[in-house]
């Protein structure tokens, strides 16, 4: 006979409880993030393509090092400021490539707050991709850095004579090539990761109305 | 019992002299919505007050521009106002955190847009289970809510298909099933048949309807498809932010019959 009873919602009449939406769980955040990336597999390759280049010059720079052995202090000094320099300007373009990746997505974004995602989880969402995809772009751009100057050493035949054993090239050997894998890497995911947060901690706080009408 | 839950939630009774029962699942105090272009203000809302009853289907009906989608944002929670106050499920939105916000957006509203706005990456079945997985529902039972839902509208079939292997009145049943996934006391619908043929457009609003009659769940949309009338309780016209008159189903049918008579 009342309106109230007949509703087919949880709380027939009485006032509806409203809590604090729960963050996902991180395996979620993950699932959601890995779907996210293979669907746009190389649109996100494309914006990493940034992070491969700044961690190939890197590389490169390592494994000169590496294949030359000894350098003096003056030396090390100007490699370290190339090495900052590069991966700064490195840094700015990934931002710029971000912030068009994430804008392309505000649609997406508004939607899922429509449904219920929180700014945090969005956010994450977008972390968790920069990161992998960082990850993947820095592999490639190490290799490719590495490989680059191990052959152009090699076609130039610099140094004259490579010893045997464990070393591979000049004075290049195995540790190197770890100590060099274990610091692109990191560094990779790391500017991924710097060159997002901004962005996606912007677009997240968009008003889901604002977010839903901007149309790019 | 009734009249118990309906003390409880007092506050819904403003003025109301003789129906204690009645409730309302969303009222609006006089809002007003500015936007700023530059120098410029856009004076969207200008003042709007409006109960809307449980179990209604109401249309917000007015040309375009005239702040529909504006008030359809305010209601939906997803914009605040620059002044007056709303009241979602009897909670004062402007008292409510980001985070309270994403519950009630999550589990008291489904949205339906004009464009659909579907996940594009996602199968029908993961856009309509995504409001679950956001409510914390486990999995499984996610998986068969939205199977179940998505039957229910008459795509069963197409489970597995993305947004774009489906037609346009296809996509709106999609967001139909999600937006009722969490089985929320209010539906939004901002012009959903505006994008779709006469047809399909009709077929839209019957399914809403017929929801809206089956599950009890409360419809509001913003439109001005004139055969929306023919399923509205209630009509508020809009007009320059402000409303211009209210009409009940009886008016509606009186005035549709006599349109009726003037066509023939
Ligand atoms: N985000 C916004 N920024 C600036 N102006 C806006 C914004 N949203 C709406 N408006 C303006 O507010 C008025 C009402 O718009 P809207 O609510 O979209 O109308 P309707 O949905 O009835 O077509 C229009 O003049 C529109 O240009
Ligand atoms: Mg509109």
């Amino acid at each position: 006979m009342s309106v109230a009873t007949n509703t087919g919602g949880t709380s027939g009449g009485r006032k509806e409880k409203i809590y604090s939406q729960p963050q996902l769980p991180w395996k979620k955040s993950i699932q959601f993030a890995l779907g996210s990336i293979k669907v746009r597999f190389w649109r996100s390759m494309i914006t990493a393509g940034g992070v491969a280049l700044g961690i190939a010059f890197l590389a490169s720079v390592l494994t000169s090092q590496a294949i030359a052995g000894q350098v003096d202090a003056a030396e090390e000094a100007r490699t370290r400021w190339l090495i900052g320099l590069s991966l700064l300007v490195c840094a700015v373009g990934i931002t710029n490539a971000m912030l068009m990746s994430v804008s392309e997505r505000f649609r997406e974004i508004g939607t899922m707050k429509c449904l219920g995602a929180l700014d945090a989880f969005v956010v994450r969402i977008f972390m968790i991709e920069s990161v992998l995809t960082g990850v993947l772009a820095s592999t490639i751009g190490w290799l490719v850095g590495m490989g680059a100057i191990v052959l152009v050493k090699l076609i130039a035949g610099v140094p004259k004579e490579a010893p045997a054993g464990t070393v591979w090239y000049g004075s290049l050997d195995g540790g190197d090539i770890l100590r060099s894998f274990l610091f692109c890497i990191p560094v990779g995911a790391l500017l991924s990761a710097i060159a997002t947060y901004i962005p996606a901690r912007q677009a997240a706080s968009i008003p889901p109305a604002a977010a839903l009408r901007i149309d790019v | 019992m009734t009249t118990g839950s309906g003390n409880k939630s007092g506050i819904a009774v403003s003025g109301a002299g003789g129906d204690v029962r009645t409730e309302y699942v969303v009222r609006a105090r006089d809002v007003v919505k500015e936007f700023k272009m530059g120098n410029e203000v856009v004076r969207a809302l200008k003042g709007i007050s409006l109960d809307i009853r449980r179990g209604e289907y109401i249309s917000i009906m007015g040309p375009s521009g005239s702040g529909k989608s504006t008030f359809f944002n305010m209601i939906g929670g997803i914009d605040r106002p620059n002044s007056g106050s709303i009241f979602i499920a009897d909670s004062d939105i402007a008292q409510l955190g980001e985070s309270e916000m994403a519950f009630l957006r999550c589990h008291n509203i489904g949205y339906i847009f004009q464009s659909y706005n579907l996940l594009t990456t996602m199968t029908a079945l993961e856009n309509v289970q995504l409001p679950t997985i956001f409510a914390g529902m486990p999995a499984e039972e996610g998986t068969i809510r939205a199977m179940e839902i998505l039957e229910r509208v008459g795509l069963g079939h197409r489970l597995h298909n993305k947004p774009s292997q489906l037609s346009g009145g296809q996509q709106q049943r999609v967001a139909i099933a999600r937006s009722l996934a969490n089985r929320p006391s209010i539906v939004l619908a901002d012009e959903p048949t505006a994008n779709l043929d006469a047809k399909t457009g009709k077929e839209i609003i019957g399914l809403l309807r017929e929801l809206n009659k089956e599950e009890g769940v409360t419809i509001i949309s913003a439109t001005h498809d004139p055969r929306m009338l023919d399923v509205s309780d209630r009509v508020v016209w809009v007009n320059d932010g402000m409303i211009d008159r209210v009409e009940n189903r009886e008016n509606i049918e009186i005035r549709l019959s006599s349109v009726d008579d003037d066509g023939h």
